[in-house]
């Protein structure tokens, strides 16, 4: 029966996709039709081929092939969005880089949502996807539940990335930063995160273990938010079914207190609460040892869950904002400090007693390093929410490197050192292929978040005195373009920072490759069921 | 709707419910005979790494895929 039903809504499916693609009013949304209708009738294809074969036993054990897929999307998704920005940084300080042949699809404007969506969301989501499953299975002693949703999760999330990236490179965008794709794309994306939701939700409910770990708090209050901010900063109303434009219904200032609540709150559940899930588990597995302190852990995540949410209007200083709101926003962000450090030490803690592992592993160091930008991301954070610094530092590049040393850092490298820990686990291997390799990336991913955020202190602080310099008779000193040339070294450098950072995630991709699918294995442990 | 609405939440009765709420949660935390609980769940990522609660076979992971 079940089959039936997917057989007719795939069929209509794409009948329907195949009219949208016919009565497309623009390029982007025709595409996405197409690509609609492909996947819908391979699946129908697929369904009507499959249907009515016997269903063999139940499967047991943890679901752990979706997560192996999450793996390798992980991995694939970071070259794609290290490289994509490492190219816009090169085009930032070379111009000529933003060919004549293709303008309008391959300049800065259209590739820098891609840059930012492939990073956070295609990187970042799929290692919060894979890293949620792997957990929560093993920290409520249950598989998954929900059968196939999981798949659903994951295929369907991808898609949605690509039809956000294809969308951006032929100019569907809402324009608000971190939210462009455009309604249809948001509506899948509603959909999937339900999904989600119900599997990690079903996956708690059915637990065998009488506690709710920490990590899944985190995990679940991230989901829980993502899915309210997604939905409230996208209430926009198409202007037609066979087009992807559609109007915001906020406006103004409304508008822009709406996308910077979401905006910030990206940054806080999406990038924060759930890589603190990461931490929480991966840490204390890697240095064998129990989190320094459960206590602490429930406060942290009381005070930052409490905390964050009102930190959004820090981003709209000196604006039509009134000063109370901006105010409120800058003060929760100070306050926001103390849990985020409090975090930060209970995860270093975690190693007190077994410090030496610390230069005898690299995942540890990892680990330690990404705390370390954790803390440091949100220092700076609170420090430029606050009225004055954020007069000089806004509008500047400052921003871009306090992001990147967040997202680079702290994402990045606990994201590297989870997926370093779960691969030789996921594929039943006794150790890493090369764990030389991992010291090679530790170290060029360092050195590259080095380079990149100091040049964009000296630049963004530059450009911020420079623009406010003004003479004796009060003019201001400096043009616009006077700040673009000065920055030119800057750039450069933030680029080679940028290729080192690519270039360590090439060497991790090699490294998991050989333990995942290379010959010449470490003895394993055991040899796979089946 | 406007950002007046947030404003109203922002200095009303509903901070103080979210305030006692947050300073409820810590003194839970905090609370005597606690100690043993937590130690009970800091250690839960240590009890099954390899198959779920009441399967005896560890490797019973699915096949690769």
């Amino acid at each position: 029966m079940w089959d039936w039903i997917k057989i007719v809504a795939l069929g209509l499916i794409t009948l329907f996709a195949a009219l949208a693609a016919n009565w497309a009013r623009d390029l982007a949304y025709q595409v996405h039709a197409l690509i609609v209708m492909a996947i819908s009738a391979g699946l129908f294809i697929w369904t009507v081929r499959t249907a009515g074969d016997p269903k063999g036993p139940a499967p047991t054990g943890y679901m752990d092939g979706v997560i192996r897929y999450g793996v390798v999307a992980t991995a694939f998704w970071g070259l794609a969005g290290f490289l994509v920005g490492t190219f816009i940084a090169f085009q930032l300080a070379f111009p000529a880089l933003n060919f004549e042949f293709l303008q309008g699809y391959g300049n800065f404007g259209r590739l820098r949502p891609l840059h930012t969506s492939a990073v956070i969301f295609a990187f970042g989501g799929n290692a919060l996807i894979a890293t949620s499953f792997y957990i929560v299975q093993r920290t409520s002693a249950a598989r998954l539940w929900g059968g196939n949703l999981a798949w659903f999760v994951f295929w369907g999330y991808n898609l949605f990335i690509v039809l956000a990236a294809t969308g951006y490179l032929m100019g569907a965008t809402q324009s608000k930063e971190y939210a462009e794709p455009e309604w249809y794309v948001d509506i899948w994306l509603t959909i999937v995160w339900v999904a989600y939701l119900l599997v990690f939700l079903g996956t708690i409910i059915k637990r065998k273990e009488p506690h709710i770990y920490v990590a899944n708090w985190f995990f679940l209050s991230f989901i829980v938010t993502v899915a309210m901010l997604h939905v409230v900063n996208n209430l926009s109303l198409p202007v037609s079914i066979f087009g992807s434009r559609s109007v915001q219904l906020f406006a103004g200032v409304q508008d822009a207190m709406t996308q910077w609540w979401y905006g910030h709150n990206a940054v806080g559940f999406f990038l924060t609460a759930g890589f603190l899930g990461m931490m929480y588990y991966f840490v204390p597995k890697q240095a064998g040892k129990p989190v320094f302190s459960y206590k602490l852990s429930i406060i942290h995540f009381w005070a930052l869950i409490f905390l964050y949410i009102w930190a959004g209007p820090h981003h709209l200083h000196y604006t039509a904002l009134p000063d109370w709101a901006s105010t409120l926003g800058m003060v929760f962000s100070v306050i926001l400090w103390m849990p985020s450090w409090g975090g930060m030490i209970n995860g270093l803690m975690t190693l007190s007693g077994a410090w030496d592992k610390i230069r005898t592993d690299p995942i540890i160091r990892m680990m330690v390093i990404s705390l370390g930008f954790y803390g440091m991301s949100t220092f700076e954070g609170p420090m430029m929410s606050i009225r004055a610094v954020n007069s000089l530092s806004h509008y500047t590049d400052w921003t871009i490197g306090h992001v990147h040393s967040g997202a680079l850092g702290w994402n990045g490298m606990i994201t590297f050192a989870a997926l370093y820990f779960m691969t030789p686990k996921l594929w039943n291997r006794a150790s890493l292929y090369s764990l030389r390799l991992v010291n090679w990336h530790f170290w060029l991913a360092t050195i590259g978040i080095i380079l990149y955020a100091a040049s964009m202190w000296v630049t963004g602080i530059m450009e911020g005195l420079m623009w406010r310099e003004v003479d004796a008779q009060g003019f201001l000193v400096n043009s616009f373009a006077d700040t673009v040339a000065a920055k030119f070294p800057m750039y450069v450098v933030r680029g080679l920072g940028g290729t080192l950072y690519l270039t360590g995630a090439i060497i991790m991709c090699y490294n998991l490759w050989m333990t995942a699918f290379g010959k010449n294995q470490p003895a394993a442990v055991a040899t796979p069921a089946e | 709707m406007n950002y007046h609405i947030f404003r109203e939440i922002a200095d009303s009765w509903v901070l103080l419910a979210m305030f006692v709420f947050f300073v409820g949660a810590i003194v839970w935390a905090w609370r005597p005979g606690s100690r043993a609980t937590h130690k009970d769940a800091a250690d839960v990522p240590f009890r099954h790494e390899d198959a779920p609660a009441g399967e005896t076979n560890q490797m019973t992971s699915e096949a690769r895929t």
